[in-house]
């Protein structure tokens, strides 16, 4: 189909406002969007969890009533006429819409029927799909057998079973690993290009924004940014700069480039700091570091993410505050310590080994990453690091105690954050502080003492009363952290700690995590999001139980370092590894 | 028109599927009708059978022996002997008996005098109805043993007139027989309200009813392709019980099954209306649970007159009764297996059910929308 010179956009949304009630409150989700969307191309609307990325899109599939604003889709308006324009729409649902207990076979059945694809076509249309999406030998498989990548595939074909002119992803590579992100990005480049399908894709991953052909910016129910990405990237051109400075370690680095002045973003990357400035001249050395004397700063190519910060910087998002950070309870001995220790370190189930052989050993005040993909074996290596599933062999050893026998005192030394919000969400945050300080043994002045402490640090203060559950995200977690450094742990082991959280929160974490590190509390941590890793002093990817690769995350990088590719990032060196040692999984 | 009997036709493969390949609706649909209809059939009973009592008799002797010996036989009660009456009431303190009958001293001197002897009858009241039970067969133990010393004696029965029971439709008076025709509404209504009410609400959970709606589906095909299975379902759950009743229990079927079959359909059509509207409300599994238990299930079991009469029921929980509508279909049920086609108790009560199954399936199917708000 040639694009018509006149028609209207894919998608026009014009001062659309919805919201919502819940627990007695009014949240607007969508707060006067305006927006618009052309055919042919892929739309990512970007954005961290919460922004109402999902409200948007369920308006302009005509599942949710605007409240006031109009939505035109295809030139027809939704909010009059959703049939209408749901024949011409194909979504995917979070989640991916499968019936779980139907095969691949049947849920294609049923969406061939469902949009009234004839018999006679569905054969070639289903080669097609099952080719494409890599599903062919696995036709009979109940789709809840699938992994989370195959499920993704298999929704998407669904939606794509009768060929619509405008699809509608709804954060369709959440919980996916990056080789089957990566592969989904090419079955989504391919439609666009080959049936000039129009996409509109939502994701709180800000790398992806760079695949799309345009950005619909999201924040707080608004669009704070609308352009192609290299539009944005260009904006901050020339602001983006590795700094490092001999005799001084990258965290306390990282934490004086933080609070410089005319530096709007400071991250760790692996060696450096990588810093954003608020202009694009290259910043002087003397400025930035007053007193040391040997700094390098280099100019580095901008990211997208580097935009997104400044937008929201400039929005007012605070600066992080210094952090106060406990002392550990029972410090002691040199950074040469070895705090925990694996050797050979099996778990079993039924015939299943969810973790084969793993080894390694993690330093004193050392930030020390586990990565790997879901089903990889790193929540399992967890649970047993915090003495909560015994080994089948091997040996574990937390804060010089072997868990197998003294699992009760190695708990008493370290602090858990869980990947879900585990706190009580019908208790205030008050309340939740006084629970965990209870359950830790914390009495009587040292108690009052610590609340107040984490009240104060963790700026809880103004929101002590609030009921936990109808806490913004960010705060939920800065909760979750409070609560399990109540007790001063020597370990602190954190789970995809921050997983949906917008990058100016998961900064403030990391924040906080580095000052830890630096008051000597040894760090563990699982993330899948690739760039933590660059926080990380080592590291491990695991991959089907096994470690695959150990190192720091420069030596990773560099194993893939080329020519024609000079700057590969830790997702390149991930899906590397995880390639290289499965290679017959994309046949 | 033929793409909707396609669409049709898709989502009804799919559904059953479904309860193919999920044991849990299946157990819901066939394991807990059997389950329940065996602990109604042979557990629970409202029937007095075996029950502990003690015999108090202070002066033993062959008048006292005689009356023992009638208490002893009884099938109703296992007898145990004490001495004092302080000794047989630590025993009933201690729930090792429920009754006690008390011969006390004089008993044979005054029975043989003409005014005739008291016996003392002490019955545990903590459980009034069956305090009340255990009482009316003491008492027809007593007068049984009168009436057969007077014959011996060949003196006219000490009691005026005895009294001539006929109790009509349940001869033997047996519970079980009234029970089991309640049940099978209980049955139905697990299926039709409760089953539907988390089938769908898992759509929800599981955000594939997010994906349906924006296929060329409409509300109504996707509705009915929920009620259709579940509608088969129920009635197949339905006719496991009667024939299970009838076979195993012995329960006799006096009415007919043409007219079973149809205030059956009605009440399941009731049932299903009320799982949808619940599912309307509640988009989790736990929630639609909690309340189609609360509001169908609980009702059906209490106020549906399957185990409380409705006529005993002050008149506020009476009013009541009239909007559950398992109350019509136990009358229909009862009657049809006890007395038959009684048309003056089958006709009010299935009206009453084809009016509750219209107006729910009529609110659920005005209040469903493609939309998620």
């Amino acid at each position: 189909m040639p694009p018509v010179p006149d028609a209207p956009p894919a998608i026009l949304i014009d001062g659309v406002t919805r919201s919502f009630r819940a627990g007695g409150r009014t949240v607007t989700a969508v707060d006067g969007v305006g927006a618009r969307a052309e055919r042919g191309a892929v739309t990512g609307l970007i954005g961290p969890d919460g922004a109402g990325k999902t409200t948007l899109m369920r308006l302009c599939a005509g599942l949710l009533r605007a409240e006031s604003g109009r939505i035109e889709v295809m030139g027809i308006d939704v909010g009059r006429d959703p049939a209408h324009a749901q024949a011409r729409i194909g979504y995917m649902p979070q989640r991916f819409g499968l019936y779980e207990d139907l095969s691949v076979r049947e849920n294609l059945d049923l969406y061939a029927e469902l949009q009234g694809v004839p018999a006679s076509e569905r054969g070639a249309r289903y080669d097609e799909l099952l080719h494409m999406t890599g599903l062919g030998p696995f036709t009979g498989r109940l789709a809840g057998r699938l992994s989370g990548g195959m499920k993704q595939k298999l929704g998407l074909a669904c939606t794509l079973v009768r060929a619509p002119e405008l699809l509608f992803l709804d954060e369709p590579t959440v919980g996916v690993d990056p080789v089957s992100r990566r592969e989904l990005w090419a079955i989504v480049g391919h439609l666009t290009r080959t049936a000039n399908m129009t996409v509109l894709l939502s994701t709180s991953y800000l790398d992806e924004a760079e695949r799309c052909g345009a950005v619909l910016l999201m924040h707080e129910g608004r669009i704070i940014g609308a352009d192609d990405p290299a539009s944005f990237t260009a904006g901050v051109a020339g602001h983006s700069f590795h700094v490092s400075a001999d005799g001084i370690g990258k965290r306390r680095l990282h934490e004086r480039l933080a609070g410089a002045p005319g530096v709007v973003d400071a991250t760790i990357q692996g060696a450096y700091v990588r810093i954003v400035t608020e202009t694009a001249a290259p910043p002087s050395a003397a400025i930035l570091l007053p007193d040391t004397a040997a700094a390098r700063i280099t100019p580095v190519p901008p990211r997208f993410e580097d935009s997104f910060v400044t937008l929201l910087k400039a929005r007012g998002g605070a600066a992080a505050a210094p952090f106060r950070p406990p002392a550990p309870g029972r410090a002691s001995g040199d950074g040469a310590e070895e705090v925990i220790a694996v050797r050979n370190l099996t778990r079993v189930f039924g015939t299943f080994r969810a973790v084969d052989d793993v080894s390694f050993s993690v330093r004193k005040g050392e930030i020390f990453g586990l990565l790997g993909a879901n089903g990889a074996g790193k929540s399992t290596t967890f649970r047993m690091l915090c003495g909560l599933l015994p080994p089948s062999g091997g040996t574990l050893q937390v804060a010089g105690y072997d868990l197998r026998h003294a699992a009760a005192a190695a708990r008493g030394r370290l602090g858990y954050m869980a990947q879900k919000f585990s706190l009580y969400g019908d208790l205030s945050v008050m309340e939740n502080l006084r629970f965990f300080s209870s359950a830790y043994r914390l009495r009587g002045a040292l108690r009052r003492e610590r609340i107040a402490w984490a009240l104060e640090e963790f700026g809880l203060g103004p929101v002590s009363a609030a009921t936990s559950r109808d806490l913004p995200l960010g705060y939920k977690q800065r909760l979750a952290l409070a609560c399990a450094l109540m007790h001063q742990p020597d370990i602190l082991f954190l789970d995809e700690p921050t997983s949906g959280v917008d990058p100016l929160a998961r900064r403030e974490f990391w924040h906080r995590i580095n000052a830890l590190a630096e008051a000597g509390v040894t760090v563990l941590v699982t993330t899948h999001f690739m760039e933590e890793a660059e926080y990380c002093d080592h590291l491990v990817i695991m991959a089907q139980g096994r470690i695959l690769a150990a190192g720091d995350s420069e030596s990773l990088k560099a194993r893939l370092r080329t020519e024609g590719h000079p700057d590969p990032t830790m997702e390149d060196a991930f899906i590397a590894l995880i390639e290289a040692a499965a290679p017959t999984r994309a046949a | 028109m033929s793409g909707s009997f396609g669409r049709l036709r898709g989502l009804l493969r799919k559904e059953f599927l479904q309860i193919a390949r999920d044991p849990s609706a299946l157990a819901v649909a066939f394991l807990l009708p059997a389950f329940l209809l065996l602990i109604f059939g042979y557990g629970v009973t409202l029937d007095a059978h075996d029950v502990p009592i003690a015999l108090v008799v202070e002066n033993p002797d062959a008048v006292t022996a005689s009356v023992t010996g009638k208490f002893a036989q009884s099938p109703y009660f296992r007898t145990s002997s004490f001495a004092t009456i302080a000794e047989a009431e630590k025993a009933m303190d201690a729930h090792a008996v429920t009754g006690i009958v008390w011969l006390r001293e004089d008993f044979t001197r005054r029975m043989l005098s003409a005014g005739g002897a008291p016996v003392g009858v002490i019955v545990n009241g903590m459980d009034a109805n069956s305090a009340r039970i255990i009482e009316g067969y003491l008492q027809q133990t007593w007068a049984n043993w009168m009436q057969a010393r007077a014959a011996e004696r060949g003196a006219p029965p000490p009691l005026p007139v005895a009294v001539q029971q006929t109790v009509r439709f349940n001869p033997a008076v047996s519970s079980r027989d009234y029970l089991i025709p309640g049940l099978i509404a209980m049955i139905m209504t697990l299926t039709g309200a409760l089953l539907t009410a988390l089938v769908i609400a898992r759509e929800w959970e599981r955000g594939t009813l997010e994906a349906l709606m924006v296929t060329r589906a409409t509300i109504g095909e996707i509705l009915l392709a929920k009620l259709l299975p579940y509608f088969l379902l129920g009635m197949g759950g339905m006719t496991a019980s009667v024939v299970m009743a009838v076979t195993l229990f012995g329960v006799p079927f006096r009415g007919s099954l043409a007219v079973l079959t149809g205030t059956s359909a009605l009440f399941l059509l009731a049932a299903l209306g009320m799982g949808l509207l619940i599912s309307s409300l509640a988009r989790n599994q736990f929630v639609a649970g909690q309340i189609a238990i609360i509001t169908t299930y609980l009702p059906a079991f209490i106020l549906s007159g399957f185990i409380f009469d409705i006529g005993s029921m002050p008149a506020a929980v009476r009013f009541m009764t009239h909007i559950v509508a398992a109350r019509y279909f136990v009358a229909i049920l009862q009657t049809l297996f006890l007395a038959g086609d009684v048309w003056a108790v089958i006709l009010p009560n299935a009206l009453a059910l084809a009016v509750m199954a219209a107006i729910f399936l009529g609110v659920a199917r005005l209040g469903a929308r493609k939309r998620l708000d």
